[in-house]
């Protein structure tokens, strides 16, 4: 019995296709990322295994449950952590999280152990109103009301989206705990390089699914050869790489340029001719290990559709 | 520096006896791409509103486009853009009524407003779609139609408050393209993002930590004095150490 279980999902909204025909399982206890951009259909897949939203075809189960006919047993079973910030916000911390505790039918103390780790941190602010909290810990009380009953599977829609990089990483060790204690997670996240965090990555865009590997495997599906290359102008760079009658994808990648080119064998020492040429100061040309980014974006124009 | 387009000096916002922003001064010179980084909680946004006109200062000094923020903030607005992904344009209003608001709101007069709306749509490839609404648009439009929007009135500096968050990867790196085209061109650009490879785009690169700016250097610079990978090895680094609880 799968913690998650989805084939050939469709749903429309109107003529837009949300999701097109999306399958895939988690396995027990396993940490799984959807990772894509805004309108990848991330959201409607959530809202469907969370029972609340009816797929127009396809099957979805969850623990074994069916998401249409059995949406009464799932409920009390799954966590779910929704993208928008949806706690009460005039409600104090501790009245927030009593509340969910009660909906679902047991006490704050019945489960604190699980939810200690987290809630602890928030428990000195626990009569400050929920309105009233930052981002970081707004973050923190939402996955802890999600976790009060004890769920045995885990929805969390871009729980650390526009949370910094020190509470991104806090929240990572949080879901990593939370594997051990045997939850199966499905999470999402618009930022590439939280998938390392996950045992296996389906990357989405626009309603489809490009792949779903462990993040370590789904580079082999970079093919080519990339290099990263380094001048003192990064504009300029990006231009004459542009202009260089090989080039096959330039695309700026933090201090350095990610190039392709179009040959399968190509003689470094040309492409530094032709960029010192140029006149471009402080040349680094270097081969590189193509991450999740390169991978996504490769997907993507393989798939033709980007902008 | 040759002139500097931001200039700030012991920069101070207490809200109570809370120091939201304590004491920063730092300076961005034309053309420049300014990352102002900092974790939540740390002030970004307080200093950001005192320096696009909309909250005085406690204390300190800071001019923006040569203009003081204390008595000049109505002259600021007119020399910035600002762009936030939050906000920034209408839902229900399509491509051509937004950029007519813009103009409208900066003061162009209605032929400017036209021949820039043509160019504009022109430029970004959005001929097809400047009769839809905003609102049916896909992301990444509505932030490069944001971007040139912030522009329409050929500011001096522009403001990026996290400019790229959601987007696809390709398409972050598009709207980076423009930003370097810009910022080429003269304009000034000041901007916050959470992806810390964003922050390497960036000619310098400040953090703030608990309302100070703890570390303002060029990209290499940090990591060098760090010893760090990259800016996120930095910034954690940094933002660790903040003792201000959220």
């Amino acid at each position: 019995m799968k913690p998650i279980r989805v084939q050939n999902l469709v749903k429309e909204y109107g003529n837009i296709e949300a999701v097109k025909n999306i399958s895939f399982e988690v396995e027990d206890g396993e940490l799984f990322g959807l990772i894509g951009p805004d309108g990848a259909g991330k959201t409607t897949i959530f809202r469907i295994l969370t029972t609340l939203l009816k797929p127009d075809s396809g099957n979805a189960s969850v623990l074994g449950k069916d998401v249409i006919d059995e949406y009464k047993k799932i409920r009390p079973v799954v966590g779910y952590m929704p993208g928008r910030f949806s706690l009460y916000q005039d409600l104090s911390v501790e009245e927030n999280l009593t509340f969910f505790a009660s909906v679902f039918g047991t006490t704050i103390d019945e489960n604190y152990e699980l939810v200690k780790p987290i809630y602890s941190q928030l428990e000195p602010f626990k009569n400050r109103m929920a309105g009233d909290l930052s981002g970081g810990m707004k973050q923190k009380l939402a996955l802890s009301c999600a976790l009060i009953h004890k769920p045995k599977v885990l929805f969390l829609d871009e729980p650390t989206t526009g949370v910094d990089a020190v509470s991104r990483k806090e929240f990572w060790q949080m879901l990593h705990r939370l594997k051990d204690e045997g939850i199966s997670i499905l999470v999402s996240t618009p930022y590439m390089d939280e998938a390392e965090q996950c045992d296996r990555i389906a990357l989405i865009q626009e309603g489809k699914i490009l792949s779903i590997e462990t993040p370590s495997d789904i580079t082999d599906h970079f093919e080519k050869q990339l290099w990263a290359i380094k001048t003192d102008n990064k504009y300029r760079l990006i231009q004459v790489l542009r202009g260089f009658e090989y080039s096959d994808s330039v695309q700026p990648f933090g201090e350095f340029v990610h190039y392709t080119d179009q040959r399968d064998d190509f003689s470094v020492s040309e492409l530094e001719e032709y960029l010192q040429a140029h006149e471009l100061q402080g040349l680094e040309i270097n081969k590189a290990k193509p991450g999740i980014e390169d991978t996504f974006m490769r997907l993507m124009e393989q798939e033709g559709n980007h902008g | 520096m040759a002139e500097p387009m931001i200039k700030a000096q012991n920069l101070t916002r207490m809200f109570g006896d809370f120091t939201a922003v304590d004491h920063i001064s730092f300076e961005v010179g034309k053309g420049e791409i300014f990352g102002f980084l900092g974790a939540n909680g740390a002030g970004k946004t307080t200093a950001m509103r005192m320096l696009t006109g909309l909250l005085v200062p406690t204390e300190g000094e800071a001019t923006v486009a040569g203009y003081d923020v204390y008595t000049q903030a109505e002259r600021i607005k007119k020399q910035i853009g600002y762009m936030s992904q939050k906000f920034s344009l209408y839902a229900d209003l399509t491509v051509r009524e937004n950029i007519r608001l813009y103009g409208g709101i900066y003061g162009l007069s209605d032929r400017l407003i036209k021949e820039k709306t043509n160019d504009l749509i022109a430029m970004l490839g959005m001929q097809e779609l400047q009769d839809q609404k905003i609102g049916s648009l896909p992301l990444g439009w509505k932030q490069k139609l944001a971007f040139s929007v912030a522009l329409i009135h050929e500011p001096q500096i522009v403001f990026l408050d996290e400019p790229t968050g959601g987007v696809d990867p390709i398409t972050r790196r598009q709207f980076w393209e423009q930003i370097y085209k810009v910022a080429d061109e003269g304009t000034t650009v000041f901007v916050t993002t959470h992806y810390m490879d964003e922050a390497e785009y960036c000619d310098r690169v400040s953090i703030m930590v608990d309302g100070r700016i703890d570390a303002l250097d060029t990209p290499s610079g940090l990591k060098q004095k760090y010893e760090a990978e990259d800016i996120e090895e930095v910034f954690i680094t940094l933002a660790r150490g903040a003792q201000r609880a959220e």
